[in-house]
């Protein structure tokens, strides 16, 4: 491979501390080096530009069997609002809400993103996500399988037995090639089998008598028994509701006492992912507010915790979760199409597509509460861009949310379509902050703080030498930043370099080559467990539907892995 | 010694049973035994090794014969077929794995061709209410563990899904089920008495071409207003008394086939059958879920969907935006427009299930078949190229009816020189960038594809 220099750029990389200086950035063999070291590099002259690593998203949902109920029972999604194929890639691009696998791919990259994390994936389907991984160019994909619901998980936390969870999870996440602990409303999609839920934290799951406050801390301390890289990533029980707010703190809470122990410079117990959707008061929609400070003065003072804000967009979406009864309730509310998939032993998802108005009180409720989240926040490497792919809003707003939060300007102007605007801001506090966050900021919250949250700042996230050469070059700069927000949203929507393992991906905004991607997963070694072994003999012998040995994924199928190794052995 | 093979997944039905256990010869050339599957699947696995196999493409020629001919010729021959034609259609897809999906599709978007599948005769239908209404649905374990109340309605997997009752529905004890059969009520609605009313616990006999009525007297009866003493041949008592088992199971299942999506009222029965679960979720717990046919017909509908967004019915001739419009983009309706001028009929035989007037319209242009065996599309074809038999011979992921994929084995090898579906789809993917930079080379002008009946 060959040698690249960026040059003249202005380097924001927050895991080094630097902070929009002009430096040069080499590349050589898909690394990044020192740039003194290049013999004869090729030279892309980044002057007057903000060179950033390649960004990293925490939670998005971009493939598997929800996902793609979404493409499917939404041809709607597609007419009129597919873009044609671009002549530099090699397929068609589909979709809006929930883009084609292909699109997925190009989209991030031309955003600048390389590594994009599936939120949830169900064991029992995990050679489709695979699938997907493979038709998803470009980026790299981890994929999280979901425990807060399975069986294995609810028996052995119910006695306590932390070391067969343990062993589990590491087969689990071996069978599935998956990433780390993924807990969707803990005990209330096994409780939605019985067309149930549990709508707090104490509300303890019908059979398994175990309560989703046990749950969380038991994943917690499996989490940090094992060491894995990335903590317990938590959708809170209560999602979307008036109110929610307190049992969202009472979840966060969980985490007291709690400290991380890995390798990985991970510093925090607990992800809480989709926090705006969490951060409700009032009692009813008529009375609906925001608790955004409230909820962000307990993270702000606790180093324990990350957060991604879930940022409503304002689109028309499709909404998609391994939270069974909430997608259940969202169609009682909006009539629209539902589907739903339970899935034996694991989990239970919904589908629904969803409109969120700028007429719609509650909606633009929803888009300040995400804003006042990241406005609040003291520690933006705590505090993660995301909407949540596709529930708030697409990933292709992520530009969007860049400009409202960089800008005042930008949201006072999307405020004013606002057809409720005086009780939009009677319940929220958005209009009383002028917070305009910088670009440094912005690179704390897009791909620094995730890659550390996700205990890979070794490999993604900054520019360090030794670290993969993904590197994103916006076309904005620091010393004399646009008067008009819509040239911010520009410039992130459409990078101007980005370079990928080293090769140059894209240019001028355009995708101009597919390097190979990579599927990330963590492959845990622990000591021999006879009974977690028996158990999974059982349950594959009585109530699954298919063999064990079908079960765990085929080595054919999963492609180009990179693999973390983590030794509890030792 | 002969080999034992385990935890083999069957190239049948949408049951996709992986538990066979496959016995083989010593020299791995002959399948021996087949244990656990159904007669028919046991059938798939005996054939593939019990007589001469089609070992090379065999092109048609002037006098009305096949010739052997080299696979290189024949992708050769495919490729031209596709490059030249306008609106090629690629169909089938029912039996064969992901793979062979997915190469198909780039090789469908690249040619600028209709790509469909048997959805399309079969529970397409199902997909329009899936579109309009969603779809409630769960994996096959949660209905074995769970459910206490199940209904068959216009579906006979006595006969079409074998396994189907035993592995999932009435007979298995689950987590929550643990007296199997005797947990369980058994509700079967169909016009006919079949071999699957035999096992229910109430039988109702809808008139044939009524169960929207009786749907609608179901939803009425539910939400407690009054019905008429009679809907669709069913007395009302009997009508209030399915209702109030439906409301009061602690969760169940309703499996429904062809004779809902394909009798009058098609994807309208589908729609009103999803709203029934809808209702029925404000009381209690219920799911639904279509009886896809072949092993690997769900297949198609999601790997297109993750590719294009779309399950079937795809029209990418435009080859920059993909395009669906069941009715305009659906095979049958193409083919009775005679709109098609080049047909590849892979893994299923569209030469049995086409209605006659389609096959003449897509017998006047050159059709070729890719398929393990003789049927009766290889038999009119121009080319058949012959594949290893999925399941058998190749493996590679299925998607079983409720979307669960299934990663498949292999058995054996296939004959000497047989290439798999995906491979002949890649090896035209790449012949036909070839033609395309010929012919960028050359210039514009393209011919019209000559069928060798197109004189007929």
């Amino acid at each position: 491979m060959g040698e690249l220099l960026i040059k003249n750029g202005f380097v924001f990389d927050p895991l080094q501390g630097i902070k929009g200086d002009r430096m040069d950035i080499g590349v050589k063999d898909g690394k990044i080096v020192e740039a003194g070291t290049l013999s004869a590099p090729k030279t892309i002259d980044a002057a007057g530009m903000a060179v950033m690593a390649g960004g990293v998203d925490v939670h998005s949902h971009v493939v598997g069997p929800k996902v793609n109920v979404g493409r499917l029972f939404r041809p709607e999604d597609k007419l009129f609002k597919s873009p044609h194929k671009s002549p530099t890639c090699s397929r068609m691009e589909m979709g809006c809400s929930v883009p084609s696998t292909f699109k997925t791919g190009y989209d991030y990259a031309r955003m600048g993103y390389v590594f994009v994390n599936e939120a949830a994936m169900p064991p029992l389907h995990s050679p489709h996500v695979h699938e997907e991984i493979r038709d998803t160019p470009i980026i790299d994909n981890a994929a999280m399988p979901v425990f807060g619901n399975n069986w294995f998980t609810l028996e052995y936390l119910k006695n306590n037995e932390i070391e067969n969870n343990a062993a589990y999870t590491a087969w689990l996440l071996r069978a599935t090639r998956g990433f780390g602990i993924k807990v969707v409303n803990p005990g209330g999609s096994e409780a939605w089998g019985w067309g149930l839920n549990c709508v707090n934290i104490n509300d303890p799951v019908p059979y398994f008598d175990i309560t989703p406050a046990q749950i969380v801390k038991g994943l917690i301390e499996t989490n940090e028994h094992l060491g894995l890289p990335h903590s317990v990533h938590l959708h809170c029980n209560n999602l979307g509701n008036p109110g929610n707010y307190t049992d969202t703190l009472d979840s966060i809470r969980l985490a007291e006492g709690y400290t991380p122990k890995n390798n990985f410079g991970r510093e925090q117990v607990l992800h809480l992912t989709h926090l705006q959707f969490h951060s409700y008061g009032g009692d009813s929609w008529g009375n609906f507010e925001s608790r955004a400070k409230d909820v962000m003065d307990y993270v702000n003072a606790h180093d324990n915790i990350t957060v991604d804000i879930g940022q409503v967009t304002l689109d028309e979406t499709t909404t998609m979760t391994a939270d069974g009864p909430f997608e259940h309730h969202l169609c009682s509310l909006n009539h629209l199409k539902w589907a739903n998939t339970d899935v034996e032993l694991e989990t239970a998802a919904g589908v629904v597509p969803y409109i969120y108005s700028p007429n719609v009180k509650v909606c633009t409720i929803q888009w300040a509460v995400g804003l006042e989240l990241a406005l609040f926040s003291k520690d933006l490497m705590r505090t993660f861009i995301t909407t949540d792919h596709p529930n708030a809003g697409p990933f292709t707003r992520y530009p969007q949310v860049i400009a409202w939060l960089m800008s005042r300007a930008a949201r006072d102007e999307t405020m004013k379509t606002f057809k409720w605007l005086d009780r939009t801001i009677d319940a929220t506090s958005i209009d009383s902050i002028d917070r305009e966050l910088t670009l440094y900021e912005i690179a704390q919250m897009t791909r620094a703080g995730p890659a550390k949250a996700l205990g890979i700042s070794n490999t993604y996230g900054g520019l360090a030498p030794g670290m993969d050469a993904d590197i994103a070059i916006y076309g904005l700069n620091p010393e004399n930043m646009p008067s008009d927000p819509a040239e911010i949203e520009k410039a992130f929507s459409r990078c101007a370099w980005l370079v990928k393992d080293g090769t140059v991906t894209v240019q001028g905004g355009e995708v101009v080559a597919e390097p190979a991607k990579r599927t990330v997963w963590v492959d845990v070694k622990v000591p021999e467990n006879a009974q977690v072994q028996r158990d999974i003999y059982e349950h594959f012998l009585r109530h699954y539907s298919v063999k064990l040995d079908n079960y765990s994924l085929f080595e054919e199928h999963l492609h180009n892995p990179r693999v973390i190794e983590v030794n509890t052995t030792e | 010694m002969p080999k034992k093979v385990e935890n083999v997944g069957c190239p049948y039905c949408g049951v996709c049973c992986d538990d066979l256990v496959v016995t083989v010869s010593d020299d791995g050339k002959k399948i021996l035994e087949v244990e656990n599957a159904c007669a028919i699947g046991n059938e798939i696995f005996h054939h593939a090794t019990r007589g001469k196999r089609i070992q090379l493409p065999r092109l048609r020629q002037p006098d009305g014969t096949y010739k052997d001919i080299s696979y290189d010729e024949a992708i050769d021959y495919a490729a031209k077929v596709l490059y030249n034609a306008k609106k090629p259609l690629i169909y089938g897809f029912g039996s064969t794995n992901c793979e062979g999906m997915a190469a198909a599709a780039k090789v469908a978007e690249r040619a600028g061709a209709v790509l469909d599948n048997c959805a399309s005769i079969c529970h397409g239908s199902s997909f329009l209410a899936i579109f309009d209404n969603g779809y409630p649905s769960c994996t096959l374990g949660e209905t074995k563990n769970r459910a206490d109340v199940i209904v068959y309605w216009g579906a006979n997997p006595a006969h079409a899904h074998p396994r189907h009752m035993s592995r999932y529905s009435i007979f298995p004890r689950g987590f929550f089920t643990g007296k199997g059969h005797k947990s369980r009520k058994i509700i079967v609605i169909d016009p006919r008495h079949t071999d699957t009313a035999q096992v229910a616990d109430i039988y109702l006999q809808v008139k044939q071409g009524h169960d929207y009525d009786l749907f609608n007297a179901f939803r009425t009866a539910l939400r407690g207003h009054e019905i008429p003493a009679e809907v669709a041949g069913i007395k009302r008592e009997q009508i209030l008394e399915v209702a109030e088992i439906m409301k009061k199971a602690r969760f169940g299942t309703i499996f429904y086939g062809m004779g809902l999506c394909h009798s009058d009222g098609r994807n309208h029965n589908v729609d009103i059958a999803i709203s029934m679960t809808r209702d029925l979720n404000d009381f209690t717990k219920w799911t639904i879920m279509a009886m896809r046919g072949h092993y690997n017909i769900t297949g198609p509908g999601a790997v297109w969907s993750w590719q294009f967004g779309y399950p079937y019915c795809l029209d990418l001739t435009k080859k920059d935006i993909a395009y669906m419009n069941p009715g305009e983009t659906s095979s049958i309706d193409l083919a009775m427009r005679d709109e098609v001028d080049a047909f590849i009929n892979i893994g299923t035989d569209a030469g049995a299930h086409f209605p006659i007037e389609a096959v003449k319209h897509l017998r006047k242009h050159p059709w070729i078949t890719i398929d393990p065996n003789i049927c009766m599309a290889s038999e009119i074809s121009d080319l058949h190229i012959p594949v290893g038999i999925v399941g058998v011979e190749v493996p590679g992921i299925v998607y079983r009816m409720d979307n669960v994929p299934i990663q498949y084995r292999k058995v054996i090898d296939p004959p000497e020189g047989v290439l798999s579906d995906e491979e002949v789809f890649e090896r035209i993917f790449k012949r036909l960038g070839e033609l395309e930079a010929e012919e960028a080379a050359k210039g514009p002008a393209k011919a019209v594809p000559q069928g060798i009946r197109a004189e007929e």
